[in-house]
Formats: structure tokens, sequence, C-alpha cells
């Protein structure tokens, strides 16, 4: 296998896990602000408990995300040289800034946030949990204003020895794609957070424990979650979209499976694209909705596949159609979920609806795998390029590492992070089983 | 400018070393200064919850490694492929075992990740060190401006080294009975009682190797990398550091002797900014010598980012510099005074 194959697949292994952990962090983070802010204003305990509670998880999944972190902003380097050295000079801006700005205040205040509660007193814990949120929130920007340059460069300019250069600081740090980027992914991570708070407040209830925490916890999950639910497809995911077809119009095509170009294009609902016969099987379609979600009219012209050099093609068509086609699906059902929820515990019947409370417990996984299926769109959708337009995922490698030192690598992260997974789920059951404590003398307020 | 960069970086390094060095140490001691449950959970409060924040100074070194000499990042970091792959798993066992170990109450539990913990830190302490060794020791750079070191070739010099050589491994030595002599003293300072009393014992057995272990290190160097004690010689504000190396020593031997726990800590701090410092200062300008070519070498000036980028980087590093170290303070201060541990379990 070529090496390049190993590199690649090295890094969506790794990212793909590393992802699974700091989405839950950066949407927990605001969810306990939130927790924390309610039990300050009106003193009630039950928040300060349930924030309690959330914290633990937070420190189990914080751990797993900081260490499934640390070989991602190796691999630049370790796995991806060539372009580390290339464009070096423009990213290395974010990736330096996230570390002084972002990772330092999410570091120092995490500590004070986990083990200070009695030492800092409600006030300074309180601040401790937003420098956690902010921290958190900082490094997500940072990250994606890097990704934003791979996906739509600008701000640079062409430096001596063939490497790219920073030339406009703001341009760069304010990229419109990472606006709105950063947006829906935030969003996004709010939701998982929901969903996760909403599945844990409703095995409390079934298994009729810890009631009053689990009323607490499923008001703020159900209200957040579907607030950020709708956020997510408009206005976030809608700008997002459009950016995509301004920029990325081979993207765009194989995202809907498109291969003729015209007017009034059509939105693909479900069906199998067959490349190599260029055409899509079994479809249902709506005429029309493409164009006007691309390019806000039902007449927009929309360039399908066979209207692109093939070499600008990306490179898993199949892949990157159903990665898409399953975010969007699940992007609506969440509305439909949440909204659902919303209406029962609006008339307060929400706790005492089985079936409600057994489709909340279940949902928990289906953010995960949008979230994962929309950062599986961008980055497949942005091949053949690492750089688009300016440097080619080939050509990006660390040119001497072979692929049978990849090859080793990545089995052991695979190795490594299945135990690490299993630990994590056993540690989180065993806190979601313990639940909340609510004696006397851990109550700070 | 570049002059300035190199100075940062090798601050945010040093930085580096002293705090997580102090983790990294108390994880070397963790199973000789600690026999029992409660004893070993005094070791871990005593770095809960600043280790995170001390392991991020190398990650925003790296960071800003990237960003002001993108091609010593892209050369050292793929060259070093496989030890850098094992620092990683190392890094990740080190963090999951300090972490986890606290979820469950329950000997075997907790045993295991107290083993995983020294065991890790151990190695990475070596790692650091011999990583140091080969910057000093030059690595096989050829005209593409890559290299690939093996884990190790025949442990001796050449045009074609691996990481692993006598000279890297004695500096790996070095940096281990550094970094555990280093923990030693910030055990004294923050705990009481029987953990402290060992770490006592330990601290002054582990100097005393340590200032004997300086001679054969300073000659290893002088024999593998003459020029470094060259370019010190001809550059005199580095004899500053040559001093502040042995006052630091000696303030150590005198601040354990005392019971001065806080200067004896700080004595040590000293101790190990000025060593690097003065590496630093020896290597200078070099990042990354190549065994193959002089013209192949990595240097400040060869491997900067654009002049613009690192300009714009004069107003906000030295800002985001500032606030960390705010924060720092706020966290050490928050956590200041001996070690005490939570009744409910918890925690630690």
């Amino acid at each position: 296998m070529d090496a390049v194959v190993w590199h690649r697949f090295q890094f969506a292994f790794t990212a793909t896990y590393h992802y699974l952990f700091p989405q839950l962090t950066m949407g927990l983070a605001f969810l306990i602000v939130v927790f924390k802010l309610i039990a300050y204003r009106t003193g009630n305990v039950r928040y300060n408990e349930a924030a309690r509670f959330w914290a633990r998880i937070f420190g189990i999944n914080f751990a797993v995300g900081v260490v499934s972190g640390i070989p991602l902003e190796f691999q630049f380097g370790t796995n991806w040289a060539r372009f580390s050295s290339y464009s070096g000079g423009v990213i290395g801006l974010t990736l330096a800034m996230e570390g002084m700005f972002a990772f330092f205040a999410e570091s120092a205040f995490l500590g004070l946030f986990l083990f200070g509660e009695k030492r800092l007193g409600p006030k300074g814990h309180l601040f401790a949990a937003f420098m956690v949120f902010l921290g958190s929130w900082l490094s997500g920007y940072f990250i994606i204003a890097t990704n934003a340059f791979m996906q739509h460069p600008v701000g640079y300019a062409a430096g001596p020895n063939d490497t790219l250069q920073l030339a406009d600081l703001w341009a760069y740090l304010f990229n419109p794609w990472a606006l709105w980027q950063y947006a829906h992914n935030m969003s996004a991570a709010v939701i998982t957070a929901s969903f996760v708070v909403c599945a844990v407040a409703a095995y409390w209830t079934l298994m009729q424990h810890h009631e009053e925490h689990a009323r607490i916890c499923m008001k703020v999950g159900v209200v957040t979650g579907l607030i950020f639910s709708m956020l997510q497809i408009s206005p976030t995911g809608d700008h997002q979209g459009k950016l995509v077809a301004q920029h990325q119009p081979a993207a765009l095509a194989a995202m809907e499976g498109k291969f003729d170009s015209g007017t009034h294009a059509e939105m693909v609902l479900i069906g199998q694209p067959d490349v190599s016969n260029r055409r899509l099987e079994n479809p249902i379609m709506v005429p029309g909705v493409l164009s006007y979600l691309a390019y806000g009219s039902f007449g927009a012209h929309v360039v399908g596949l066979n209207d692109i050099p093939h070499d600008q093609w990306p490179d898993n068509i199949e892949l990157l159609y159903f990665m898409y086609h399953i975010m969007v699906g699940l992007g609506t059902l969440f509305i439909a979920v949440m909204g659902l929820a919303a209406l029962l515990l609006w008339r307060d019947r929400l706790m005492h609806n089985k079936p409600m409370l057994w489709i909340l417990m279940f949902a928990f996984p289906f953010p995960y795998i949008a979230t994962t299926a929309g950062w599986a769109t961008a980055e497949l959708g942005r091949q053949p390029w690492l750089i688009y337009g300016l440097q080619r995922t080939l050509h990006g490698t660390s040119p001497q590492v072979s692929g049978g030192n990849v090859a080793f690598s990545t089995l052991g992260f695979m190795g490594m992070y299945f135990v690490l997974g299993v630990l994590f789920l056993y540690l989180v059951h065993r806190e979601i089983a313990h639940g909340p404590q609510t004696e006397a003398k851990e109550a700070t307020s | 400018m570049t002059t300035l960069w190199f100075i940062f970086l090798v601050f945010m390094f040093a930085v580096y070393v002293v705090l997580d060095g102090f983790d990294f140490g108390a994880g070397i001691l963790h199973l000789f200064v600690a026999k029992n449950d409660t004893e070993r959970r005094t070791v871990l409060a005593a770095i809960g919850p600043v280790w995170d924040g001390n392991e991020v100074w190398l990650l925003a070194g790296g960071g800003v490694l990237v960003y002001a000499f993108p091609r010593v990042y892209a050369a050292a970091f793929s060259g070093y492929y496989l030890p850098l792959m094992m620092v990683l798993w190392l890094l990740i066992l080190r963090g999951i075992s300090i972490e986890f170990r606290s979820h469950q109450e329950g000997s075997l539990w907790r045993s295991f990740w107290d083993g995983a913990f020294a065991f890790s830190s151990t190695l990475m302490a070596i790692v650091l060190g011999a990583a140091l060794g080969t910057v000093i020791r030059g690595v096989p750079l050829d005209a593409t401006g890559y290299f690939l070191g093996p884990l190790f070739t025949d442990f001796r010099m050449g045009a074609h080294p691996g990481i692993l050589d006598w000279f890297t491994v004695l500096v790996g030595v070095f940096a281990l009975v550094a970094l555990a002599a280093h923990g030693a003293t910030y055990l004294i300072y923050k705990t009481e009682g029987p953990v402290q009393e060992r770490a006592r014992q330990i601290a002054l057995r582990l100097w005393i190797a340590l200032a004997i272990l300086i001679v054969p290190v300073t000659a290893a160097t002088a024999s593998v990398q003459p020029h470094l004690y060259a370019s010190l010689i001809s550059r005199p504000w580095t004899w500053l550091l040559a001093v502040g190396i042995v006052a630091s020593l000696v303030g150590v031997f005198v601040s354990l002797r005392r019971g001065a726990e806080l200067p004896a800590f700080l004595a040590s701090a000293g101790f190990l900014v000025t060593m690097l410092g003065a590496t630093a200062a020896g290597v200078f300008p070099t990042f990354l010598t190549s065994t193959l070519d002089p013209k192949f070498t990595l240097t400040a000036d060869n491997a900067a980012a654009g002049s613009y980028s690192l300009t714009v980087g004069l107003y906000w590093w030295p800002l985001a510099l500032l606030i960390a170290i705010g924060y720092f303070i706020y966290l050490f201060r928050s956590f200041r005074g001996k070690v005490t541990l939570s009744s409910d379990g918890h925690g630690y």
C-alpha cells in the first residue's frame, strides 16, 4: 500500500477518535456554566450538585480528550512534514495561539475547577468554570481557523523556498469560512452535550433514582438541545453549505451525488451514487431545492461532476456522499426529537412519558455520529487537496517516513485507544450509576 | 528577530522542564517515597491540580516552534518518528494513570496505575534527556532538509547515528537523575510526615549523584561537540550561566541541610534553567546540526518563518505569556502550602 494511504488512515483514525471527547468537553463546559449560573442566581443547591456531577464526567472526558489530542499536534510534523514545512509560516500562527491563549487558560482553570471548589468559594468556582468554558471554546476557534485555511486559504503570500507566509493577520484569523464553520461546529458540540445530559436524566428517571436532579438536567438539556438543533440547520449549516457551493463546487457536487450540471438542481433525499457509471441509483429527489440552498434561487445553475476535471474530484465520492446525507438526516431528526421533548416538557408531561424517556435515553450516540459524519464531509470534500488549490494531500506527507513505520504506529494507536475507550466507558458508567452526591457536607452554597 | 524567537523558545522549554520536571520527578519517585494508599494519594494530590497545566508548556512550545521555525518542526518531528510515537504513548499512559487512579477504590486498580505512572514518568525523563542529547550531537540532515533517525544503530558516533547511542543514553540518565532530584525537592516542599521524610533522604543521595554525574557528562559533551564549549567561551556573558549552575547547586545543598524547603526547590529549578540556558547558549543559533554536512544544518536564520508573521508575534506572544503567567501564579497560590487530602475518598 502507498505510504500516503497509511498517513491518511492514521490521521483519520486518531482525529475521529479524539473528537469524540472534545465535542462533549466543549458542550458540557457550556452547560456546566449554565448549571452554575442558575445555582448562583437562585441559591438552589440541586443545580450545584448537578454541576458537580457533570464536572466529574467532564474530568474523565477531558483527560481522554487531552491525551488523545496531543498526538494530533505531533502528527502535523511526524506524518505531514511537507505540509508543515510548506504552510507552517501561516498555520503555525493559530497552532501557537491555541497553545498560548487557550490551552493555558483551560488547563490552569481545570485544576482549580475540579479540585478547588472549597478553596475558591461559590464566586471563584463559577469563575473557574467560566474560564474552562472560555479556554475550550477558544481552543476550538483556533483549530477551526487552521482547518478553514486548509479548506479556503486566505491571508497568505508566497514566500522563499516554495513556502507560504502569513500576509494578512486579520484576513487569516477571521476567514469567513472559519466563522461559519466554528458556529456550526460549536452548536453541534452543545447538541451532543444536551443529548448526553438528557440521556442520563432519562436513565435516572426510568430507574427512579435521583429524580430531583433528573428533572433539573432534563430541563436544561431539552431547552438547550432544541435551541442549538435549530441553530445547527439555520443559519450555521445553511451558510456553511453556501460557502462550500461557492468555493468547493466539486465537493458540493459529490456530496449531492450530482453528475450532470443544470438549473433547478434537485436535492437528493435517498439514493446510491454509482461513480463508475456517473449516475445515482434509486434516487428520491426534490427539484430546485439544491439550487435554492446553494445560491438562493430555485433556478440557479449548479455545476455537476461531469463538468469538473477528473483530477479535481474528491477521491472517495461514495463515502463523502453518505457522510453528508447522514449528517443532514440526523440533524433534521434532532429537531424533531428535541421539539417533541420540549412540547412535553412545557405541558409538564415529559417526566412521566415513558416512550419519550426511552427515546431520549437511547438517542445520545446519534449526535456523535452526526458530528463525525460532518467532519468526514468537510475533510473528504476537501480532497484531493490538503490545502485547497495549493497543495495536494499526496504532496504533504513526510517523505522519509515509510508506510511500515506508519502502519506500526497506527496499530499501536488502535490498541491503545481501544483500551482507553473500554476504561472510559467503564468509569463513566460507574459515575452515572453512582449519581450526584447530596450530602450536606458537600454543599458549599 | 530570529534570535529573539530562539530565546522565546528556549525560555518556554526551560519553563516546561522546571514545571513538568517536578511532576515527572514525583512520578519517578512515586513507588519509593509513598508506600500505602494514603501516601500515594498525597504524592498525586501534590501534582494533581497542576500537572496538566505544566504539560501545556510543551504543547504551547511545540506550537510556537511551528509558528517561528516551521522547517525545524517538520524536520525534527518527522525525523524522530518512532521515538515520538513512543513519547505519545507514554504521555497517554501517564495522563490516564494520574486521572483514572482515583475513580475506583481497590488495591489492584490503584497499584496498577501507580506502577504505570512511575514507569511512564521514568521512561519519559530518559527520552527527554536523549532528545536533548541528539540536539547537541546532531542528526543526519541531508539536502532535502529531512532525516530519519532510527531508534538505534550501533550506539556509536558517526554520520548515521540512531536516536540512542552511548552519548544520548548518558544524557538520558543524567536527565532521569536531575528530574528525580528536582521532584524530590518539590515533594519535600509540598508534603509532610513519612513521604517528606523519605523524599528528604532520597533527595540528598540524588543530588550527590547528580553533582558527580556532571563531570562525565561535561567531558562527553566536550568530546562529541567540541564547538559547544568553544562558543560558550567566546561569549563571555554565558559565563554567568556557569556561575549560576554552581551557585544553584550549592544553594540546593545548603537549603537541604538547613531544611529550607522552598529555597531548595527554587535552587533546584535554578539549576535546571541554568543548565538548559548554557546548553542553548552553546548551540545557538543552531537547532539541528547535520552530521553529514554543515551546510544542511538548520539554524534560527535559515529555518525561520516570514518576517511579517514573526513581527506580528512580537505583539501577541508577550501578551499571551503575561496572561499565562498570571494564570499560573493564581493556580499555584490557590493550592499553596502543604497538601491536604479530602476525606470523601475522591479527589486523590
